[in-house]
């Protein structure tokens, strides 16, 4: 027996199932000119991400507001070009930063937060404060004490490794705008590494990604983040053999990172 | 010529005469060469040209994931197959993934296959399984220390051919292989022991060759500047990983494709797809609108795959075309029936 024919449905119905761009209709073979439109506006947001200024002054004085004390240092990137061109330069620091931390004397620490502008200053401008002010109270409640905190331009994820590293830090998150795309050209994420040193791998962090308006909200991220700092630190690990477990209900977008 | 003498090059030889070749040498000579594959369709007959159908999403939703499926087929995309990269590594909501490729394929007698593209190991879990597995997947380089931080060796890929084979899922034909490359993937994982990206790029299609796959994939603009920086330099990379995998006697198909912090825009995917077309490319990319909202990155979209059928009157593969024509989507010239604003009765079935 065959079921009755359900109720007709347009082709822009699609649209409501999916955020891909379904349902366009054509023009003979092309594309429509709305949906062209739509889409260059977003790949030229995009590209305004990856290319936007890292506005360090602000963020300094932010955390600063905050509480904190953070420094200003910067990788061996020397401009965009250099930085998209050279992974490695931005996975180190330049001399003068290396300096600043070595004469910094201080003893080790728990826990360093590094901020870096990664592949979008547009996503650090917009969420990284209101992340930190958010994850504050969250590691306070955890027992964990900020040793430090950076404000990095021209930083890999792996910059933080050599930061964590000159710190003595047992752990080091750093909050670093992702890979831009089309929907979300503001996605912060955040990679916890722990007992930081140069040359780990991926496979060594945690990453809680795609933070942003559409996304994580900065109360889950600074959650989820707060339950990786603690366990990371109970455990003494990160990465493939850390879980995410803090079973917040949230759909888990936690791996391990990509850049 | 060209197809007898394909197993006795050697990818280092397809690479460097590659470097003594401009760009129309590249086309000239890779439209020379024949390969065809088969598995429920054939692909890479002459003056045809296949898509893969991508309808990825970012949590794998099923109902998603089949609205731009049908957005895909009555665009007349998906004959290389219909090919999902899940976000997840779940072998739960993989095997969910497959068992939604086998409905759709199956409800509308569609001569396609589906393809997850997870890790190998995965996939040869659910065949053990008995779940509904047309082709086997795995993403694979030009070095063997590359391979292994893909967490793979032949041996495990000839492992898997046979687990793939054993299902005898295909009607046309066997190839049940799909593999992606990419230049670049051995220098990301430190396996490249100084050689150039391009002859690792080759060398990984002779590991692909041992397999006899359906599809060849080199993702080519996707792994970022620090590899391919810009429009003028991803245009080079994809007809030359082009003709290598053609001269090695492969089905290569290439996403053509940048990621937003390449320099590198929709009118630089135009000239690459206008291009590869001209040398015969095997099969291209079909995304929604271009945008890939799970991986992404920009792709080619099912209305590049119109613009670049009617531009060269290439056709799909001859069983998927005649479907299409049996179901009314498509002509007695193949091309696009009109533009229904209302889905076909199958279509609203499936999303109902």
């Amino acid at each position: 027996m065959k079921t009755p024919a359900p109720p007709s449905r347009s082709l822009s119905d699609l649209r409501e199932l999916t955020p891909a761009r379904v349902g366009l209709g054509r023009a003979g073979a092309s594309m429509p000119t709305d949906a062209l439109l739509a889409f260059t506006l977003d790949h030229a947001r995009a590209r305004d991400a990856v290319h936007g200024v890292f506005d360090t002054s602000r963020l300094v004085e932010g955390l600063t507001g905050v509480g904190l004390k953070p420094i200003a240092l910067a990788s061996q990137a020397r401009n965009r070009r250099d930085y998209l061109r050279r992974p490695d330069l931005g996975r180190m620091l330049d001399p003068a930063s290396q300096r600043a931390l070595a004469d910094r004397g201080g003893s080790s620490c728990q826990f360093v937060i590094v901020i870096g502008d990664g592949l979008s200053p547009a996503a650090v401008n917009s969420h990284a404060l209101e992340l930190v002010r958010n994850l504050i109270p969250r590691l306070a409640e955890a027992g964990v004490q900020i040793g430090g905190t950076v404000v990095a331009s021209g930083a890999r994820v792996a910059l933080g490794d050599e930061i964590g590293a000159l710190f003595g830090a047992r752990m080091v998150v750093m909050l670093i705008g992702e890979r831009p795309g089309l929907s979300a050209p503001d996605s912060l994420g955040a990679y916890l590494t722990f007992a930081p040193r140069i040359g780990l791998t991926d496979a060594m962090r945690n990453c809680v990604s795609n933070i942003h308006g559409a996304g994580l909200s900065y109360d889950e991220a600074a959650f989820k983040i707060a339950w990786l700092v603690q366990e990371g630190l109970a455990r003494q690990i990160t990465g493939v053999a850390l879980k995410d477990e803090s079973g917040s209900g949230t759909p888990a977008r936690i791996g391990t990172s990509q850049s | 010529m060209l197809k007898q003498v394909a197993r006795g090059i050697t990818p280092e030889m397809a690479a460097a005469v590659s470097k003594l070749m401009r760009n129309q040498d590249l086309i000239l000579v890779a439209k020379k060469c024949a390969v065809t594959s088969a598995f429920r369709n054939t692909i890479g007959l002459k003056g045809r040209m296949s898509v893969r159908l991508q309808p990825n999403h970012p949590f794998d939703d099923v109902r998603g994931i089949t609205a731009s499926i049908l957005d895909g087929i009555l665009l007349g995309s998906g004959d290389a197959c219909i090919g999902i990269n899940p976000a997840s590594d779940d072998p739960a909501v993989i095997g969910e993934l497959v068992r939604l490729l086998d409905g759709v394929i199956t409800r509308l007698q569609i001569p396609t296959q589906g393809c997850v593209l997870t890790h190998v190991t995965t996939t040869l879990g659910l065949i053990g399984q008995g779940a509904p597995v047309d082709l086997v997947f795995q993403s694979i380089a030009g070095t063997e220390a590359a391979n292994r931080s893909f967490g793979v060796d032949l041996a495990l890929l000839r492992e898997a051919q046979q687990a793939g084979l054993s299902l005898r899922r295909g009607t046309v034909g066997d190839n049940v292989m799909y593999f992606e490359t990419g230049q670049g993937s051995a220098l990301s994982a430190n396996a490249h022991h100084n050689v150039d990206q391009q002859t690792l790029e080759a060398r990984a299609y002779a590991v692909a060759r041992a397999f006899d796959p359906l599809l060849v994939n080199s993702v080519v603009g996707f792994i970022g500047p620090e590899y391919l920086f810009d429009g003028k330099e991803i245009i080079r990379a994809g007809l030359e990983d082009h003709f290598c995998g053609k001269l090695l006697g492969l089905p290569l198909g290439v996403d053509v494709c940048y990621t937003n912090h390449a320099e590198a825009d929709q009118d630089d995917m135009d000239n690459l797809l206008t291009l590869l077309a001209a040398a015969g490319v095997t099969f291209i990319m079909g995304v929604p609108g271009a945008d890939d909202v799970m991986l992404n990155y920009q792709s080619s979209s099912f209305h590049d795959a119109l613009y670049i059928r009617d531009l060269f009157g290439l056709k799909r593969a001859p069983e998927f075309d005649d479907w299409l024509v049996r179901t009314g989507l498509a002509g007695a010239d193949f091309r696009l029936a009109g533009d229904a604003a209302l889905l076909p009765e199958f279509a609203s079935r499936l999303i109902a």
